[in-house]
């Protein structure tokens, strides 16, 4: 049976597509190297649109309007330019109400779009730019450790990595923080109150990777400013070994915290990058393997949710599970010792 | 030439679930089609494959293992038609529900009117409404544009107007569809729908059409103010939302080609399905199919002169399950629960399901968690469906349920019931069935498959049910009646074939079964006490004949609707208990 794979890896060659949710322009050239906060593209966009009706404003028909309107597609106009004119002894006109720029001018009316913003598309992670997609973004090749997560809040960042969690189930609290944590990646455990994202936010570090998060504080995590990764899930659950063990052994290194949303389409996933020297090319990610005596795979449900372990053996044909449902099953090794028995579905391999 | 015993087509039907492929060969045995095997393989619509055909390969694969013959060539290509040597099928039909939920914007006159026949046909898809614009609206046109420009819907749904009725009103209400789409990027301009006032369907073309991604039009879903038609419109929506998922999902355009077009969204071939059933054994009751999946909960109802269908993708138990917590409590949910489990166990449960929506109960807390929540899902679906039947439809309360002959199950959910009884207690939990019916499971899914199928060949599907590829678990007896808890409501004897005979007094909150075996008839003469009513009338009894299913004839004397002890461990004893005298655990 094919099996969903979980990255936690200690050294591989990660490729990421970075690409702007809408047209723009792309500012970097092929196999240029890039770090996390360089702007790789950028773009504009309008925040709102103004719909002018110039035949109703000057009591003209359509056709009319469309004589009388001086503007055309695609022009800029600064706030009370005249876009028409009525005729008469005391003729009203009709101005722009913002600056911006004409959409459509037609059917006796001006459409704009006002409010301009600027998207900036940072590169979030350090690498080569390995392929450029006009007008979208790039796709960069990177070289390092990655520890994929299950939820994040949406936002990317970097920074130097700093542990808060003693045991791969310590709980994070705003009593761990203090000053000399600003501009920090912080390394955490669960998060059961509100006080420590808070404080984590008054303090502006740079990333939150933590084991759990309660799902009541799912709103307020979305809010904050910073990246936070949940790599293991809802509720109280301790890091998963390899993750906790991986991050635990790279502090103070530089590390790019990608909060990104789940996809299961795109398979767009929270990960955390840790870009490491390269003297060899680092093996490819496998994304998809097959359950097999000893492979790694980490438990998606209960029991033993979240643990890793190593599969003895895949069982023939259907198993009935502690639940009295059948299913293909494995036994599988915990680190602990224990063997259980864990439907495959259930299960994903590590690595 | 074919490859059956007697002249006919092998079909093979497939169906792309969210969570599982499956992969299903009816043909033709002793003169009659049958089902004949099935094979099953996680779906592939999501990353890292990206392209449904390769779970529509491995399950096709494994079908070929349970066949002991080839379907698929060297290449992974379907052969078809069948050759001499056995190989191969003669045509392939196909259902999918995998993909995201389709972003809906409506566009309709009159809230009550016009907008709500779009928010029925909106729920007879796997949809989500992201946008609602009426004449009720106090938006500038403006604002609109900029609304739809942030919603992005996939499609817009325009409704309004009788035939020949208001058409300007509705003509105002296109400019910001028009306008908006003129602004989105190419690959993100919605496809629309237009089944208003035909009288101005060339001006539609005019004023929407060239800014379109795609423009259908269908007739209108409110010819008069007191008429609904939604059928011709469902049908054109069916096909809209196949060429979406074409558009989303790679893979999706190849089965169509090898399907030969006929590729269906699952639940609108569902409601076709129990469309034809309700024709074919027409009677004055409904039928009723419901099922429950990782991607929707879809419930269908075919009535004398009405069909409805409902696809809930707020109700599926599968990534939209966290958001389940919008539409119930925690506490309403763990009433269902016979075990004592917290609302904050709960709460994560959902959250961490809903990240692995394929994933089973592995141990017995788990599927508690896992059928409490199967349950509350089922409940609010039959809510939500009960709307929109038809206010004559046959009832024995108003407040009740309507009267069904039979109840189809099926679903990914209700295979976590690993014994009939235990599938039947989440079903009379949930749906709550009122007099005399039968329930029916659909263990291998077939329902849309056969609804699929049917465009093809007509026979297949009434020979198919009729050869018992479906599982019976029997017979419900649920009577109506105000009495007092431990106070008898019914008595019943059951003679089977052989002449013996079985007989059961039922009292009120108490749950009964009089064994008859599957393939089996009996004639079950019912004498209703205190005014109990089972469709004959208060408190009037009659006989009638019954066929047997894998539990047989069961009583529910729970009352309606159910009230479950407020009492927490009474409650979970009597939940148990009921699990015992179903054979559940």
């Amino acid at each position: 049976m094919q099996a969903p794979v979980h990255h936690i890896l200690g050294f591989a060659s990660i490729v990421r597509e970075r690409l702007l949710p809408i047209p723009g322009t792309v500012l970097v050239r092929l196999h240029q190297k890039v770090n996390p906060n360089d702007v790789i593209a950028e773009a504009s966009w309008a925040r709102e649109h103004v719909l002018l009706d110039v035949a109703q404003r000057l009591g003209v028909s359509s056709d009319a309007a469309d004589r009388l309107v001086k503007c055309k597609a695609n022009e800029r106009l600064v706030a009370g330019a005249e876009i028409a004119v009525g005729r008469g002894l005391f003729p009203r006109s009709v101005v722009a109400p913002r600056e911006g720029r004409v959409i459509v001018a037609g059917g006796g009316q001006v459409l704009m779009e006002v409010g301009e913003s600027k998207m900036e598309l940072r590169a979030g992670i350090t690498g080569t730019v390995i392929e450029v997609i006009p007008n979208r973004g790039v796709v960069i090749q990177a070289a390092g450790a990655l520890i994929q997560g299950v939820w994040g809040n949406g936002r990317i960042d970097s920074g130097l990595l700093v542990n808060l969690a003693e045991q791969p189930n310590s709980v994070f609290t705003a009593g761990r923080l203090d000053v000399s944590m600003r501009g920090f990646v912080i390394l955490g455990g669960m998060v059961k109150d509100a006080e420590a994202l808070k404080a984590a936010s008054d303090l502006s570090i740079r990333g939150l990777i933590i084991s759990s998060l309660y799902p009541s504080l799912i709103p307020l995590a979305r809010e904050m400013r910073y990246p936070i990764v949940v790599t293991d899930g809802f509720g109280s659950l301790p890091m998963n070994s390899a993750a906790y063990k991986l991050l635990s052994t790279n502090i103070k290194r530089d590390v790019t915290v990608n909060a990104e949303a789940r996809d299961r389409y795109s398979g767009a996933c929270p990960e955390v990058i840790i870009p490491l020297p390269v003297s060899s090319a680092p093996p490819a990610l496998r994304e998809v393997e097959t359950f097999a005596p000893g492979s790694q795979v980490r438990m998606r449900r209960p029991p033993a949710m979240g643990q890793i372990g190593s599969i003895v053996v895949v069982k023939p044909g259907l198993t009935t599970l502690l639940s009295g449902l059948r299913a293909p099953a494995a036994e599988v090794k915990l680190e602990n010792g224990e063997t259980i028995i864990a439907p495959l579905i259930n299960l994903e391999v590590v690595g | 030439m074919t490859s059956s015993l007697v002249d006919g087509n092998s079909i093979l039907a497939v169906d792309v679930g969210a969570a599982n492929t499956r992969a299903v060969l009816f043909d033709v045995v002793e003169g009659e089609y049958r089902f004949v095997a099935s094979g099953t393989a996680p779906s592939t619509a999501e990353a890292p494959f990206k392209d449904v055909s390769e779970g529509v390969r491995n399950a096709i694969t494994n079908l070929q293992t349970v066949l002991g013959k080839s379907l698929l060539d060297d290449s992974r290509n379907l052969i078809t038609p069948s050759q001499p040597n056995g190989s191969g099928v003669d045509s392939l039909v196909v259902t999918i529900s995998a993909g995201p939920t389709i972003k809906t914007a409506l566009v309709g006159l009159l809230k009550e009117v016009s907008l709500e026949s779009a928010r029925r046909l909106t729920e007879s898809m796997y949809a989500r409404i992201v946008e609602t614009i009426s004449l009720n609206d106090r938006r500038k046109p403006e604002q609109q544009i900029d609304s739809l420009l942030r919603a992005q819907p996939d499609l817009i749904i325009i409704t309004g107007g009788t035939d020949g009725g208001a058409s300007r009103s509705i003509q105002k209400l296109l400019e910001p569809i028009g306008l908006a789409s003129f602004i989105l990027p190419k690959e993100k301009v919605p496809a629309v729908l237009f089944a208003g006032n035909e009288k101005i369907a060339e001006e539609v073309k005019t004023l929407v059409g060239s800014f379109s991604s795609a423009l259908h039009i269908s007739p209108n879903v409110r010819p008069s103010l007191e008429t609904e038609d939604l059928e011709p419109a469902q049908s054109e929506l069916a096909r809209m939302e196949v060429n979406i998922r074409k558009r989303q999902i790679k893979g999706v355009d190849l089965l169509d080609v090898w399907s030969g077009g006929h590729l269906l969204p699952t639940a609108y071939a569902t409601g076709r399905m129990v469309r034809f059933l309700s024709k074919v054994y027409s009677a004055d009751k409904g039928i009723l199919s419901i099922d429950l999946g990782a991607s929707a909960a879809v419930v269908s109802a075919g009535f004398k002169n009405k069909f409805t269908l409902g696809v809930y993708p707020q109700f599926g138990v599968g990534e939209n399950l966290a958001g389940l917590l919008n539409y119930t409590t925690l506490a309403d949910i763990l009433r269902w629960s016979p075990l004592e489990i917290s609302e904050g166990v709960l709460r994560d449960y959902l959250y961490q399901k809903a990240l692995y929506p394929a994933t089973i109960a592995a141990t017995k807390e788990d599927l508690a968690l896992s059928q409490a929540v199967t349950r509350q899902a089922l409940y609010l679906s039959m809510q939500s469906a009960g709307r929109d039947f038809p206010r004559n439809a046959l009832r024995i309360k108003t407040t009740l349920a309507p009267l069904f002959e039979p109840i189809i199950a099926g679903g990914g959910a209700l295979s976590d019931a690993s014994r009939p009884g235990q599938c039947l207690l989440l079903l009379l939990d949930s749906i709550q069935p009122v007099g005399l019916t039968t329930v029916i499971l659909d263990q291998n899914n077939l329902l849309p498959l056969l609804g699929a199928a049917a465009a093809k060949n007509n026979i297949m599907p009434v020979q198919v049910i009729d050869s018992g590829a479906f599982l019976s678990i029997g017979t419900v007896v649920a009577p109506v009646v105000s009495v007092k808890y431990g106070v008898p409501i019914l008595r019943a004897t059951l003679t089977y074939e052989n002449g013996s005979e079985t007989r059961l007094e039922l009292k009120c909150g108490a749950l009964e079964v009089l064994p008859l075996r599957g393939g089996e008839t009996g004639k079950l003469t019912i004498q209703c006490l205190h005014g109990a009513d089972v469709g004959f009338g208060p408190g009037r009894g009659g006989t009638l004949s019954v066929t047997g299913g894998a539990l047989g004839v069961i009583f529910d004397g729970r009352g309606r609707p159910l009230s479950l002890p407020v009492d927490d461990m009474r409650r979970r004893e009597l939940i148990k208990k009921w699990a015992w005298t179903l054979g559940g655990e």
